[in-house]
């Protein structure tokens, strides 16, 4: 299956998982929301022009933006991450390496512990930004701070899940396969 | 000018970010503003359909409940019947007269019809609920929605078939409600933390409250007046203040909600038309 389909259907099964299945389940606590759908913007290939991957974010927080009824909310944090996202790859792996090798970030490509410095570091972002534009009228620190740590905590649970279930073996471009 | 174009070329990303940021922002704060947000009508249309579909499904195991409710309620309304009052004095007997029920429908002031809910939303902090009426079954913006227990929200958006209900469960919402033994006025709004429980304020310590009083709305709240809000579950008393914080247990069971009535006040528009003309010669 060629890369772009398979980023379109992704697109549309995380935001349907996050709109009809994560945001219904009753909450353990006011503090705990699991949000798992930023994982697609942390899954876009790496070769994504920068303009692009924003583009993509930014259509992408916003569709599920219009099932919360909430039109910008997810949209800014998701534009975010989608922004920091190729300052954090350049500093976690060698780019020449990797990027000739593999088409997409995983476990496999960029191995363990970058691979969950990058997701904990850009989720927590996200995370952040997020509860920052949803409080920022409440102005109570102690709901922010542990609103953003609960949920990140929550999410990387779930991504653990989603890393072990579907494991996504190794893409070899095929340029290089090929020779 | 040439430099212009290096500058734009060279932080072309970092512009391009913020102009998206800035796009985005500006909708959030637009649309809590006026409600009205780019591609609304459609993706409203969109999102109840696919809303429609999955409710469909989590419909089927609510029907035990869902029957419950509905014959619960219909015991309620027989015993509201005329025929259910026996009248001791013959003299007057119960008519059925022509010429009053016509005048009754001129003066009628709600009008109620039922909707089902499609999509609801309760864990953030300003939630909505999409029912599947629209504007072509006559919901307009304002009008307020009511379960079989109690108040639930108001209608915030209308597209063809699908409406957006603004839940009490919203920072924005603010219902003028009364204490059932006391009489005694004062506003219900929530404090985004428990979805079960809305906070009553303005109420005097003058006033003798009881755990498990009921709460209904007022006169002057845009729902019909007498309908439960909730049971006060508890009352706190802040010393700096003349005035109770009381915690009101919301009638309306928010997380299985399925079934709503949507309440068009006929009089809204002479309503609002004193208002406004009050606010034009002060």
């Amino acid at each position: 299956m060629s890369l772009t389909v398979k980023n379109i259907i992704r697109f549309a099964v995380f935001i349907l998982f996050q709109a009809l299945i994560l945001n219904k389940i009753p909450p353990l606590h006011r503090f705990i929301v699991p949000y798992l759908y930023c994982l697609y913007i942390l899954w876009l290939p790496f070769n994504m022009n920068r303009s692009w991957l924003m583009i993509v974010a930014f259509l992408f927080g916003l569709s599920l933006d219009y099932f919360t009824g909430t039109p910008g909310l997810h949209a800014a944090p998701c534009v975010l991450i989608a922004y920091i996202r190729p300052f954090l790859i350049n500093v976690l792996i060698r780019q020449e390496d990797i990027e000739a090798h593999y088409s997409e970030p995983s476990v496999t490509s960029m191995g363990w512990a970058p691979y969950f410095t990058y997701i904990v570091l850009l989720i927590l972002l996200h995370h952040a930004y997020l509860v920052l534009i949803e409080w920022l009228q409440f102005g109570n620190i102690l709901y922010f701070l542990g609103k953003v740590i609960g949920t990140t905590v929550i999410s990387m649970l779930l991504i653990l899940i989603v890393e072990l279930l579907f494991y996504r073996k190794k893409e070899l471009r095929k340029s290089i396969s090929a020779s | 000018m040439r430099n212009i174009f290096l500058f734009l070329r060279r932080y072309f990303n970092f512009l391009f970010f913020v102009v998206l940021q800035i796009t985005a922002l500006l909708m959030l704060t637009r649309y809590s503003r006026t409600h009205e947000a780019a591609f609304m009508h459609i993706a409203n249309e969109w999102v109840g359909t696919i809303n429609e579909q999955y409710n469909s499904v989590q419909y089927y195991f609510k029907l035990k409940k869902i029957n419950q409710a509905l014959a619960n309620e219909n015991a309620k309304l027989r015993n509201l019947l005329a025929s259910n009052y026996t009248t001791i004095d013959t003299s007057i007997l119960l008519k059925q007269d022509t010429v009053r029920i016509d005048s009754i429908i001129q003066y009628r002031q709600y009008f109620w019809r039922t909707a089902q809910v499609v999509g609801n939303d309760i864990f953030s902090q300003n939630n909505y609920l999409i029912i599947n009426r629209g504007s072509a079954q006559g919901i307009k913006v304002g009008m307020c929605v009511l379960s079989d227990k109690g108040i639930v929200g108001m209608v915030e958006y209308v597209s063809k078939n699908y409406a957006r209900v603004m839940s009490v469960l919203h920072r924005n919402t603010k219902v003028s409600a009364v204490l059932k033994n006391t009489g005694v006025q004062g506003r219900v709004a929530w404090d985004g933390t428990d979805p079960t429980f809305v906070i009553l304020s303005n109420i005097p310590k003058s006033e003798k409250i009881k755990m498990g009083d009921s709460v209904l709305t007022s006169h002057y709240s845009n729902f019909p007046p007498g309908q439960l809000v909730g049971t006060v579950s508890a009352i706190v008393n802040d010393p700096s203040s003349n005035f109770y914080t009381i915690k009101v247990k919301t009638g309306t069971n928010f997380y299985t909600l399925q079934f709503v009535y949507v309440v068009e006040n006929k009089m809204a528009e002479e309503i609002n038309a004193i208002e406004h003309t009050n606010k034009m010669n002060p």
